[in-house]
């Protein structure tokens, strides 16, 4: 569909999503990294835990459906490839500290002027101005100030940080959407044009009901741990629950929302002769949360709770499954691999990886499209593995890549 | 209708769309200057128009704030689908747009008559959006999905918590909601070129479930190479130390630090006044802090407690640190960076008075979202929708109004 589109990616892990949404969509992403491999590829984790760039946990789940180059752009030579490089792209993505490309020349203020047509995304943690633009990035940072940590923990604990980085997944889908949208302009006007995203903002974007509920009750919304925060109710309501053989989640919501999956669980119950009279006399059309109080919500609780202990994560499931209850167990990596539903959906699809010595399970893809194949084709790319077939494209004879090498151009 | 500029301008959306995910998707086109046409009905308003916070604490369908927040630019169509006139007139709907967006759970649409091969006997290039929690196909497609339950199935809260201790969710509720709008919004816009180009439409088809497992993949390739679950490691870092939050000097107040390497760690200790700490073979190295990692967040604990979080964050950054605050939403509403980008607008709003409205994730230099209307009320657009862009008369208006069919 957009195969005839071409991006340079010059991410490191920052802003490797949003050139494998494009990626996944059809263009042509090429990554450029510097001679040796991208900075990234140094961080732990490792496939096998050999400290090998070829075997970057991050690289390899975020890079498939990309080719890849060397480049090193700030020497001379470098830079005069990058500009002929950028004139056959029609995007570039970038996640340099604000100000670095452009005080080497080959920023976007210079090369939009060699290519008016050309779409530039950068991915920085705040965006390329205002008062924290040249802050210090790590996730835990960002993370912290878009709001997300400070609701997150038990409420007599620390915010805690969830260990697989957030803020690059939010920057990089964000951009990838700025690029579309940008492309849409580009297709009416034949201009280009900055995408500009910060991961705090990306990150931030998304607060659910944080910010209605400060601005019209004037509370701030604290940590809640394993209960719920943020409802109409006063009374913590519990939404990780013990089962058999793991955690369930699952909450009590007042209203036509809840009243199904409440009257089917305790219908449920019922037939294992777990529903206490209490439960079975309830009417759950007209059950408001606003009103509940503590008493009647541990006379759901401990019944609700007592019957989760008594089955699996996945009888649980199935059970839901069966009379539309909305219960969410908590799944591990193993039990998504297993998982019914996504086999059922032809999710996952093994890449070859003949240096790991096997293959690799990956999604088959994020969007299901009737006219676009948005499936996983490439695995991520070696260091420098598609040097040869890009620099030839761009006129390179073998001896002239040869002597780039050599002077560590690529 | 007034003029939006935009580069969507002239684009229409029509959406039978709700919760999170519906608003999030049309905001990427509303804010952007589609005309977006969304559904609703009295009879059964969406959740987030039913729940607190409330205006004044007093609920009502229009005074709700989590609704308001997400909906600006979006525009509302009030219309009873259970009026046996109510299907002519979605069909004008379907044949006035260019998408055609919802997320029911799956069969709602099919029961109307709207499923993917009757729109495109409606209008032949279509393009259909569909975003259900688990699919529209496959087992789990009746299973009742809300973003609370949908994090958990996908894995996220294995990634949060303490050793020893419970699997914790994102505190932000229904967290994985943000996630398949911008799959959705990509490929939509993509689907639209296509269009342009060849005069074909065509369905598009997501399940949330599956757009969030893309949010903790590392985690599916480390259980490939390592055949281990992953492991809850409360603030700490394998790469980083110290990594953390530390607490600040008033009422729960915190902040983040992290020190990724030498040159950090010596910029650290020179900061907090004490360069000696350098020196000290306790934390020589990586390898070394992580090996006394309690004994230093000790140290680094009593040099936060007595500052604010904004003097850490300021410290620390002068001197290279990655560190900062631990922002609540007071501080998110008063931070100068999201200020200067601008993520919320201040819009009028009939019933709610000035009130904060989310404004876009990113920044577009040519063509920039902007503010063109406050969250609709229940209804406020359908009689301009049914004569300007349907050109109804004004007659046939009133009679369908006065049958019901509006409600």
């Amino acid at each position: 569909m957009l195969e005839h589109l071409r991006a340079l990616d010059l991410t490191d892990e920052k802003g490797f999503l949003c050139g494998k949404i494009l990626a996944d969509l059809g263009v042509n992403v090429i990554k450029v990294e510097p001679p040796g491999g991208c900075p990234s590829r140094r961080r732990p984790p490792f496939w096998g835990n050999e400290p090998d760039p070829e075997k970057n946990i991050y690289w390899l789940t975020y890079n498939t459906n990309k080719k890849g180059i060397t480049l090193d752009i700030t020497s001379m030579r470098g830079k005069e490839i990058f500009r002929r490089l950028v004139k056959t792209a029609d995007f570039v993505i970038e996640s340099f500290a604000p100000g670095y490309l452009d005080s080497l020349g080959i920023g976007y203020v210079n090369l939009s002027k060699e290519s008016p047509h050309l779409i530039w995304a950068s991915i920085t943690p705040f965006g390329q101005e205002g008062p924290y633009r040249d802050y210090r990035y790590e996730d835990i940072v960002v993370m912290g100030m878009s709001g997300t940590l400070y609701q997150t923990g038990d409420a007599d604990g620390p915010p805690v940080h969830m260990s697989v980085p957030q803020a690059p997944l939010h920057a990089g889908a964000d951009a990838a959407v700025g690029c579309m949208v940008a492309y849409y302009h580009r297709v009416k006007t034949g201009l280009g044009q900055h995408v500009d995203v910060s991961m705090q903002q990306s990150a931030a974007w998304f607060q659910a009901n944080a910010v209605p509920v400060y601005e019209l009750n004037g509370v701030i919304l604290r940590r809640a741990g394993a209960f719920r925060a943020g409802t109409s109710s006063q009374v913590p309501q519990r939404q990780v629950w013990p089962c058999k053989d793991g955690y369930v989640f699952f909450n009590v919501i007042g209203g036509r929302t809840g009243a199904k999956t409440l009257s089917a669980l305790t219908a449920w119950m019922d037939e294992e002769g777990m529903a206490t009279d209490f439960l079975l006399s309830m009417d759950w059309d007209s059950f408001d949360m606003f009103k509940v109080s503590a008493e009647v919500m541990e006379k759901i609780s401990r019944p609700v709770g007592e019957f989760f202990l008594r089955h699996t994560r996945r009888e649980l499931l199935k059970g839901a499954v069966a009379r539309g209850i909305s219960i969410g167990p908590l799944f591990g990596m193993k039990d998504l691999l297993e998982d019914e539903c996504l086999l059922a959906r032809d999710f996952w699809t093994g890449l070859e990886h003949p240096e790991l010595g096997g293959s690799i399970i990956y999604p088959r893809m994020f969007i299901r499209a009737s006219l676009m194949d948005c499936s996983v084709r490439l695995p991520a790319p070696r260091i420098g593995e598609h040097n040869r077939e890009i620099y030839g494209e761009l006129g390179f004879s073998e001896a002239e890549m040869e002597k780039l090498r050599e002077e560590g151009v690529i | 209708m007034e003029e939006r500029a935009g580069v969507f301008n002239g684009l229409k959306m029509l959406a039978f769309a709700w919760a999170v995910v519906g608003p999030l998707t049309m905001k990427f086109f509303a804010d952007h200057g589609a005309t977006v046409v969304r559904i609703e009905t009295v009879h059964r308003p969406c959740t987030m128009r039913a729940s607190a916070p409330y205006k004044d604490n007093k609920p009502g369908i229009n005074r709700a704030g989590y609704f308001a927040h997400f909906n600006g630019n979006i525009l509302s169509f009030a219309l009873n689908m259970n009026h046996p006139k109510s299907h002519e007139i979605v069909r004008r709907l379907v044949r006035w747009c260019d998408i055609f967006f919802e997320n029911y759970t799956p069969g709602v649409i099919e029961r109307w008559g709207l499923g993917y091969e009757e729109l495109r006997k409606i209008k032949p290039d279509i393009i259909m959006l569909r975003q259900s929690g688990y699919g529209s196909w496959g087992p789990y497609r009746n299973l009742p999905a809300f973003g609370m339950v949908l994090g958990p199935i996908a894995g996220l809260p294995n990634f949060i918590g303490f050793p020893g201790k419970e699997p914790l969710p994102v505190g932000v509720s229904a967290y994985t909601d943000c996630i398949s709008p911008r799959y959705a919004a990509a490929a939509t816009i993509a689907a639209i070129i296509h269009r342009e180009r060849t005069g074909e439409g065509q369905l598009i088809d997501l399940s949330q479930f599956e757009t969030a497992i893309s949010f903790i993949l590392p985690g599916i390739l480390e259980y490939q190479a390592t055949g281990k679950e992953p492991e809850r490691i409360g603030n700490s870092s394998p790469i980083a130390c110290p990594h953390g939050v530390y607490p600040c000097r008033g009422d729960d107040r915190w902040c983040t630090i992290a020190v990724t390497t030498e040159e950090q760690w010596q910029a650290f200790c020179r900061a907090i006044g004490s360069p000696g700490l350098v020196h000290d073979g306790r934390f020589s190295s990586l390898e070394n802090r992580k090996r006394h990692e309690e004994e230093l967040n000790r140290i680094v604990s009593d040099w936060t407690v007595n500052r604010t979080p904004e003097e850490v964050m300021v410290c620390l950054q002068k001197a290279g640190v990655p560190a900062g605050i631990c922002a609540n939403t007071a501080d998110l509403l008063a931070d100068p960076q999201l200020q200067h980008r601008n993520i919320y607008w201040r819009l009028p709003h009939p019933e709610l008075g000035e009130f904060t409205h989310l404004g876009q994730s990113f920044m577009l230099s040519r063509t920039p979202a902007a503010p063109y209307s406050p969250s609709p009320l229940l209804g406020e657009h359908t009689e301009m929708v049914c004569t300007e862009l349907l050109g109804m008369t004004d007659e046939e208006f009133i009679a369908l109004m006065q049958e019901g069919v509006f409600e």
